[in-house]
């Protein structure tokens, strides 16, 4: 079932990001008796960014609830719950502090079902916020979901605006396996769209092109969406037409998309915010060499962090994280080429 | 009979300022030590609120009301000796001798204030959750390999106590016998939730006996009753006695950070109930009562420390802003030839 096709609501509503994850949980605790979501502050408090916001009230503390201040703790019990029936949302206070929980995640999250060979699985969500942007404290502004992406059997999900944040959510909970959901905290906020009501699903490992062109290719993901899209629009000014391709999933990937659009255009540029050193922008450089080298009319280009912790410094905060004017040079660079 | 909140408590000087232990209060310079170092924790942290309400300091978690906590536990210490503080513990950090400018320039968000000064055996304030806790066990074993007899002391919430670290680094230090001394300051709130709901424990120092380390409970906000049990924990550490686990009972009447707002999870009764037992005001109470304090010491404290403060502050502000090429400096002792790389792109676009 391809659940675009099964809509349950009928009109929309102006939502942002944040307030269409708190739709979404809401949707999946009315349909399915099986989902809970549990974390750091979620119960009461409503999330410390209020993605939970109203939901322990409304659906009661046995299925919407806080635990103790342990991360290993947390993914480790929804492990538990889902081998043994159950749908876990587990809310991570922020990405950075997802750490903790590396064990579960290395050693088990992720390899259940192909250690008891299908017998057991866990249909589990891990939300967390994650990105800068938004100048929070020191190491509350990490992006490790190339760490995630690197183990065998846990899916990534990073959506870029309202209606995905939706949709994938929903469908993260009904996926059979593992999904881990990083939502851009500079986006929570940052824009308003309308969102359908009730009931629908984005697929996991469908991209979406955010702008068609057919000079340079732009991938991209999550909070980098915004960044990417705004230098499209200015080089748009200029007669120049950039594809920005969201990837929404970077597990599974759509490798598809990706290289139809770099035929298309024969040049590409990546962008994330995450450090340049062994992230998953990197991925998607190696799969244009390996199955678009042919197209390609100039070196790819990738834009990142850099090499270096996410700096608290909030004076410069803003020269580590790509902006328009970094991916507008960029995509000069393989036009000039 | 107690509340259970008051169980098994040591406390030396109540809630009113009355001395309910006299065998176990220190002498006068002490006492005067004491009650200074909790008015330079209380002065930094009312004018850091002020501070970042107008723009010259970022997020900063307040700690009032949580002063003898702190500054009577870092009292105990000697330069010689390691403090690893939360982000909570500005307090003992600076009581510790952290300078004021560094610290203000650390809630700067100015990589000054990261920059943490030579010969001093603090730490940075820890932001991930009681990470800093099995490091208090390396800091101790360390000082004992390389011969000396100093000890590391480790902040830690009730909250922080639910993490593996917490317990892990209570199992390393008793079975290593390290020279450790860990502070769990139960201030009663994990951001939004109590303590009640983090654990169905009750008594936190009790946690210690599973370890088979001493655990002791103490009012945390009777500074003297702080020091006292701080001091024995010390002591004993540094003679070979083993690490202690020190249950600080205090209060969080403060939001948990100046962007939280309360007012979404909890009422402020207890808040009210808590601000009655006032470290500061009951040590100046009783100070005041045994003819120790009047108000022209306390004024000539005020000025003291007031001025103490500004100087501090207008030393930060001499600092000047970071330069974007900042950001990948001080990765490795030799920058990798992609840091260096990095580093002439980010002076190419930004300059300096
Ligand atoms: C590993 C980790 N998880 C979550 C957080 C987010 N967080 C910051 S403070 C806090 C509550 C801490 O409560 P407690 O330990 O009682 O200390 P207090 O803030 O009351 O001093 C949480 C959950 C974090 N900083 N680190």
């Amino acid at each position: 079932m391809t659940a675009t096709e099964v809509r349950t609501g009928t009109g929309t509503r102006t939502m942002t990001m944040v307030a269409a994850i708190n739709d979404a949980l809401a949707v999946a605790l009315e349909r399915d008796a099986k989902v809970c979501l549990f974390g750091e502050d979620v119960g009461v408090m409503g999330g410390v960014f209020r993605a939970t916001d109203g939901l322990q009230a409304r659906f009661g503390r046995e299925r919407v609830f806080d635990t103790p201040l342990a991360e290993a703790g947390i993914v480790g019990m929804g492990i538990g719950m889902g081998l043994a029936g159950m749908r876990p949302v587990a809310e991570i206070q922020f990405a950075g502090f997802l750490y903790p929980a590396l064990d579960q995640i290395l050693s088990h999250l992720g390899r259940y079902r192909h250690r008891t060979r299908g017998r057991f699985s866990v249909p589990m969500v891990i939300r967390a916020p994650y990105g800068g942007g938004v100048h929070t404290p020191e190491q509350h502004a990490d992006s490790p979901e190339a760490v995630l992406a690197h183990v065998p059997g846990v899916k990534v999900v990073i959506p870029s605006s309202p209606t995905d944040a939706k949709g994938l959510l929903l469908a993260a909970i009904e996926d059979p396996d593992p999904v881990f959901f990083f939502e851009s905290i500079k986006l929570y906020r940052s824009t308003k769209e309308e969102v359908p009501e009730g009931h629908y699903t984005v697929p996991l490992g469908k991209a979406r092109l955010v702008r068609e062109g057919d000079d340079v290719t732009v991938v991209c993901y999550g909070g980098m969406v915004e960044v990417c899209t705004k230098a499209a629009d200015a080089a748009r000014a200029h007669g120049i037409g950039v594809e920005v391709v969201d990837l929404r999933t970077l597990v599974p990937m759509d490798t598809e998309t990706v290289l139809a659009s770099v035929r298309k255009t024969g040049r590409v540029v990546i962008v994330t915010e995450a450090p340049r050193t062994g992230g998953f922008h990197n991925e998607i450089a190696a799969l244009v060499a390996e199955r678009a080298l042919d197209s390609l009319l100039a070196p790819v280009v990738r834009v990142t962090g850099f090499d270096a912790p996410y700096p608290p410094f909030t004076s410069v905060e803003d020269t580590y994280r790509p902006n328009a004017t970094r991916v507008a040079k960029a995509i000069k660079q393989v036009l000039d080429y | 009979m107690t509340e259970p909140q008051e169980q098994d408590m040591l406390t030396i000087i109540d809630a009113s300022g009355g001395c309910v232990r006299p065998d176990l209060v220190p002498d006068e310079e002490t006492l005067a030590r004491l009650y200074r170092a909790m008015r330079r924790a209380r002065h930094f942290d009312e004018r850091a609120v002020v501070l970042h309400r107008q723009g010259r300091m970022g997020v900063y978690p307040p700690f009032g009301g949580m002063e003898a906590s702190q500054a009577g536990t870092a009292l105990a210490l000697t330069h010689d000796d390691w403090l690893l503080p939360t982000y909570r513990d500005t307090g003992a950090a600076l009581t510790y001798g952290l300078p004021i400018s560094q610290i203000v320039l650390y809630w700067r968000t100015s990589p000054h204030g990261w920059a943490m000064p030579e010969g001093l055996k603090v730490l940075p304030f820890y932001i991930p959750i009681a990470t800093q806790y099995p490091h208090a066990v390396g800091c101790a074993l360390a000082e004992r390999m390389q011969g000396r007899r100093n000890v590391a002391m480790a902040y830690i919430g009730d909250g922080g106590s639910s993490e593996g670290d917490f317990h892990e680094a209570l199992n390393f230090a008793g079975a290593l016998d390290a020279p450790c001394v860990f502070v769990l300051q139960n201030n009663g709130w994990a951001i939004s939730v109590p303590t009640t709901a983090q654990t169905r424990a009750v008594n936190l120092s009790r946690r210690a006996e599973g370890y088979g380390i001493p655990g002791v409970r103490v009012d945390g906000n009777d500074i003297v009753a702080v020091h006292h049990v701080t001091r024995e924990a010390v002591e004993r550490a540094r003679a070979g006695g083993g690490p202690t686990l020190i249950e600080t009972v205090t209060y969080r009447v403060k939001p948990h950070t100046v962007s939280d707002d309360p007012g979404r999870y909890r009422t402020e009764d207890l808040t009210r109930e808590w601000l009655e037992k006032d470290p500061v005001t009951r040590l100046r109470t009783y100070l005041t009562t045994r003819g120790l304090w009047d108000d022209a010491r306390e004024d000539a404290l005020t000025r003291d420390i007031t001025q103490e403060f500004e100087a501090a502050v207008e030393e930060a502000d001499r600092f000047s802003e970071p330069t974007p090429s900042e950001i990948v400096d001080h990765v490795f002792a030799t920058p990798t030839p992609q840091l260096t790389e990095q580093r002439a792109q980010l002076l190419e676009e930004y300059g300096a």
